[in-house]
């Protein structure tokens, strides 16, 4: 009741944060590399905003970009995927598998993406279908889903030819020019318009938003709460399964130990893009920036010559002051 | 004298809450604070109990300047107040919780003597028959209530504040409630009592003062002044008639229910409500009402006995499906079921029927934008816009919102749980307008409540369940209050023992 004498001035800050919050933090970071000296006393800058290092970061951005896509929908949805980097291990290499044997890469893109959202389908299954928590089923395959790689893999890295095919996706032309970019970027940024309209616009995202929002309200308002959350846990693991594909390419090598703690950068770029891990609120956008924000970070204390010991506690950082914002946001105590 | 505030003003940022109040109070006295949400009334309450310093005015308590420091300061003054929501802790005991953070000690330690002695006393004076040693999750709401008041009485108060007290009461326990205050108030004990029910505060209080915008616009003496000005000064225009009648048509049956039960509740419930009735369903807590609607609706499992919704057998169907065929259901509880309190005004209003704003699957965003404003405006919801998150607004409004998604819903059977409840008289009427329209249309409305002045004055048949089953059904002009309460606690046949005072009026 209190909230209605909560000021508009107040309202329009919180919506306004909501919306603007990711870019006000690129825009700070940005900034703060635009005045920063490297160990030799040098402009930073230079170094940081050479189209050449933009294109690096954007090209590490994609695998974090592309799972966000599908983690935005399972946190908005009310749930979690900790499955993520094991799903984006298992999806590598299982690509670098049919490669190798002999599959030319549109198949192999297809299938290795459906065997991604099949595992995300069989966790939504699990969440909806026995009305258990995301957080311990998720917790459960990702686990599982490790080992699968581990099996698939023999334990060991299978390499893919670095040239054409599959590696044509991520690699990198003309290294000192931003354009052009790989077709993975333009890939990435394609699914995240087609994602961003489908969960702001259609039918089915106003139900993902009002399963996690509230379930009991979308229960009572004919939302079909269980064949919503299959579908977000599949389109998840399908995210996950494209964000294997990228791995493979980039790294040119199926590795099944590669990607460990994966879903918690994944995590943090949808948190840090304002999504709230409580459901019912969440933005693809500021998931990319999220990512975005992420990899420069790395990227450019990297460029300064920090320890990266230094770069993990400002990420940890960055994600507690966005989680906090997010609070701030909702007005709790 | 015993309390006099003159001239109070407290801001919060740029949004003055109260904008100039006096007030009077004599010893033993019992004044009611009235008006709508969001007058005032919770901000005068927690400046007077010491939560807030007002910004510029005066108060007195016994002729000396009465300013407060903190909730515990103003207590040890003797100004106490109950919230409304209970501020117990579950797992201490009575006597614990009585005397939770002024426990009588000695070098440190609580001296279980003096404390058990001490909440003996103030549990005495209440004639509840609590023991002190039961912790206080095993007490009923009415009895934790009670405890409540004992640790306010712990501290001799002048005055006790009491913030809609009977909101998680029944008839039996608001009784002993009233018996209490009225005990206390011969005692000389002034009372501040808060409370949206009118006819409370008729039954408990002597003088009133009604709150509207942050301002006193009224104040004098209940058994002088006519309920419709009351009114009249809380709305700030004619609330002409709070229940408005709509004539309209009954016709062939729409909705019958033949010995439905549910896993627990109801046991056996019976009835048929026929196309454009307005169909009340009364009984106390407890009594399966709840239960019934949602058992109907498919949020419950159905054991037992079938639902038929225009000769069509629904038993068991999801809401899903209940709503597809023209069934809707308002909860009871808007903030856990009924609305998504984060999401917009328009989100809420048009989650269950989505086709007339959308194409293939996409919102079309003006035709959404259009078609909330719409009926924002129908439904006299008070927004900045569509856009608002829900959580936002008043209880009042929020709740014109969960109920007008069963409008836009066009739905031809509604069933209403407790649709009033916690809301001002303002938003009141505009629901019992658009009740009685909504019957006018020929829809036929289900409604449950625990409020016998609405059901009397809304609709057309009124049913009483007792125990989980039906135990009456007759049209509303053969019903008076003392029958409903009979029948509701299962006295109805037994007219010797009158099982409640019946002259509240």
């Amino acid at each position: 009741m209190s909230n209605e004498t909560l000021s508009p001035y107040l309202t329009h800050l919180r919506r306004w944060v909501q919306v603007g919050g990711p870019f006000l933090g690129l825009i700070l970071v940005c900034l703060f590399f635009a005045f920063a000296r490297d160990e030799f006393g040098d402009p930073a800058r230079e170094s940081i905003f050479k189209p050449g290092n933009l294109k690096t970061v954007m090209v590490q951005t994609v695998v974090v970009a592309v799972g966000a896509l599908g983690m935005t929908l399972v946190i908005v949805s009310g749930g979690i995927d900790l499955s993520a980097g094991s799903i984006v291990a298992f999806t590598s290499v299982l690509g670098a598998r049919l490669i190798s044997s002999g599959w030319s890469p549109v198949p192999v893109v297809l299938v290795t993406v459906l065997a991604g959202a099949g595992i995300g389908l069989l966790n939504g299954a699990a969440i909806a279908g026995f009305r258990l928590l995301p957080f311990i089923v998720t917790l459960g395959s990702m686990s599982i889903v490790r080992g699968g790689a581990k099996w698939l893999g023999q334990n060991q890295a299978i390499s893919i030819p670095n040239e054409g095919g599959l590696a044509q996706l991520m690699k990198v032309h003309s290294p000192d020019s931003l354009f052009p970019l790989p077709h993975g970027v333009w890939v990435m940024l394609l699914l995240a318009v087609i994602t961003a309209v489908v969960l702001r616009q259609s039918v089915f995202g106003r139900h993902i938003v009002a399963v996690g929002s509230n379930e009991s309200t979308a229960r009572l308002c004919g939302v079909r709460v269980r064949a919503v959350k299959m579908a977000v846990y599949a389109l998840a693991g399908l995210c996950f399964g494209l964000a294997g594909v990228m791995q493979l390419s980039r790294l040119t090598q199926g590795d099944p130990t590669v990607a460990v703690g994966l879903e918690l950068d994944i995590i943090a770029a949808v948190v840090i893009g304002g999504a709230s891990l409580s459901g019912g609120s969440g933005s693809i956008l500021g998931a990319i920036v999220g990512a975005l924000l992420m990899a420069l970070l790395r990227n450019g204390t990297s460029q300064l010559g920090w320890s990266n010991y230094i770069q993990e506690i400002i990420i940890g950082s960055v994600i507690v002051l966005a989680v906090g914002l997010d609070r701030w946001r909702q007005g709790k105590r | 004298m015993r309390l006099r505030l003159s001239g109070i003003q407290k801001a919060f940022g740029a949004t003055l809450a109260l904008k100039g109040v006096s007030l009077e109070l004599d010893a033993g006295e019992a004044l009611a604070v009235i008006g709508e949400n969001g007058a005032g009334k919770s901000t005068l309450m927690k400046v007077l109990s010491g939560a807030h310093a007002p910004d510029a005015g005066k108060m007195e308590l016994e002729g000396q300047a009465y300013e407060p420091s903190s909730p515990l300061d103003a207590r040890r003054r003797g100004v106490a107040m109950i919230y409304q929501e209970l501020n117990l802790a579950p797992h201490l005991t009575v006597e614990e919780n009585i005397l939770l953070g002024v426990e009588p000690s000695r070098w440190g330690w609580v001296d279980g003597g003096r404390r058990r002695e001490w909440a003996r006393r103030a549990l005495a004076d209440l004639h509840s028959g609590i023991d002190p040693g039961a912790p206080v999750s095993a007490l009923t709401i009415a009895q934790q209530q009670l405890v409540e008041i004992a640790r306010a009485l712990v501290h001799e108060p002048k005055v006790l504040i009491l913030d809609e007290p009977t909101s998680s009461l029944t008839g039996v326990d608001v009784e002993h409630l009233f018996t209490v205050l009225e005990r206390l108030r011969q005692r000389g004990v002034s009372l501040i009592y808060i409370s949206h029910f009118l006819e409370e505060c008729q039954r408990v209080c002597q003088r009133f003062v009604v709150l509207r915008d942050g301002e006193t616009v009224g104040s004098g003496l209940l058994a002088e002044t006519p309920m419709r000005e009351v009114i009249r000064l809380m709305a700030g225009r004619d609330v002409n008639e709070l229940y408005p009648r709509t004539p309209h048509a009954l016709g062939a049956p729409m909705l019958e229910v033949k010995a439905l039960s549910g896993r627990v509740k109801p046991r056996s419930m019976t009835f048929t409500v026929r196309e454009g009735e307005i169909f009340g369903v009364f009984g106390l807590i407890g009594a399966g009402r709840t239960e019934t609607l949602r058992a109907m609706f498919g949020l419950d499992p159905v054991a037992g006995g079938t639902v038929e919704l225009a000769g069509i057998d629904v038993t068991g169907w999801s809401p899903r499906r209940q709503l597809a065929c023209g069934m809707a259901l308002l909860s009871e509880d808007r903030k856990q079921e009924g609305l998504l309190l984060n999401r917009s005004i328009a989100e809420n209003l048009l989650l269950t029927r989505h086709r007339p704003v959308s194409r293939a699957g996409f919102i079309r965003p003006k035709a959404e934008r259009y078609m909330a404003l719409d009926w924002m405006e129908r439904l006299e919801v008070r927004a900045q816009d569509q856009r608002q998150p829900v959580g936002e607004l008043s209880g009042g409004n929020q709740q014109k919102v969960a109920f007008g998604r069963l409008l836009y819903h066009q739905a031809r059977l509604l069933l209403l749980d407790e649709p009033t409840r916690g809301i001002d008289v303002g938003s009141k009427a505009s629901i019992y307008r658009r009740i009685g329209r909504a019957a006018e249309q020929g829809k036929t409305v289900v409604i449950v409540s625990s409020y016998i002045p609405e059901l009397i004055g809304v609709c057309d048949t009124i049913a009483v369940c007792c125990r989980g089953e039906v135990v009456a059904v007759r049209p509303v002009g053969e019903w008076t209050e003392h029958d409903l309460i009979a029948a509701a606690i299962g006295q109805a046949n037994d007219p010797g023992q009158p099982p409640l005072n019946p002259d509240t009026a």
